[in-house]
């Protein structure tokens, strides 16, 4: 029998709700059934990778526009592990912010470098009148 | 951010009282420690014995930190981390960038 789980929350485009975003993943995580990996380790980098991604939407994507949502949707399977975050603004540019060499002392830059080494697929296309980053990561 | 400061000598240790160091506090951080830079306060330690989650926004505020230190001469060193916010320093390089010591004491005594 498959056990899937599937979260879907909106929050207002503002950081204070990363934490409590993070803390769901975590909470996913650990509720996963059959996973036979560090849950620890998965768990920390969840948070992480979704902390990273609505941080991009909030202050990339919707530019901090206060009346903007972000939209996220985390779906678990036995075997992956699909986020999508939604943004309503003009979009980012991937690539730019995915610098193939971040300078030991950059402050900036290291947010969609680590979604990159965290997760097996990363892909931000144009989704109806939205944006949405989409990273998918298999489960072993 | 919630932080306790104490100073000994010229060095001041700032213990960090945040579960999570991330986009939503760390520029307010920045600014602090800008706040004592003015001040001439230029050699920090940092306790992040309380930390259990730290984003690229907060290893930017540090590596801020870092930079504004050495350009006024002064240093900034790291001690107390939690394994999964070391991994975070491993996964980013930042271990060669930072001296990290296990303990407050430790890294007084590398002054």
């Amino acid at each position: 029998m498959k056990h899937n789980v599937e979260v879907d929350i909106t929050i207002p485009n503002q950081t204070r709700y990363l934490g409590l975003i993070g803390r769901i993943g975590e909470d996913l995580v650990r509720s996963l059934g059959r996973y036979t990996g560090d849950r620890d380790e998965l768990a920390y980098h969840l948070n992480l990778v979704l902390t990273e991604a609505i941080t991009n939407a909030i202050c990339h994507a919707n530019a901090n526009d206060p009346d903007k949502k972000i939209q996220v949707q985390i779906s678990a399977s036995d075997n992956s592990l699909c986020i999508k975050v939604f943004d309503e603004g003009a979009g980012f540019d991937l690539e730019k912010l995915n610098p193939k060499d971040v300078k030991d002392t950059a402050e900036c830059g290291r947010g969609i470098q680590i979604i990159h080494r965290l997760m097996d697929k990363v892909d931000y296309r144009r989704s109806d009148k939205r944006n949405v980053l989409e990273m998918t990561k298999k489960l072993h | 951010m919630q932080l306790k400061t104490e100073e000994v000598g010229d060095i001041v240790l700032l213990r960090i009282e945040e579960e999570r160091m991330d986009a939503h506090n760390s520029g307010a951080f920045k600014e602090q420690m800008l706040a004592l830079f003015d001040e001439g306060k230029c050699n920090l330690i940092i306790d992040l014995s309380a930390v259990r989650f730290v984003d690229s926004s907060g290893l930017g505020a540090l590596v801020s930190g870092f930079k504004n230190a050495s350009a006024r001469e002064g240093s900034l060193k790291l001690c107390g981390m939690q394994p999964q916010v070391r991994s975070m320093f491993e996964l980013t390089r930042l271990h060669r960038v930072f001296e990290i010591y296990t303990s407050v004491e430790e890294a007084q005594g590398s002054l």
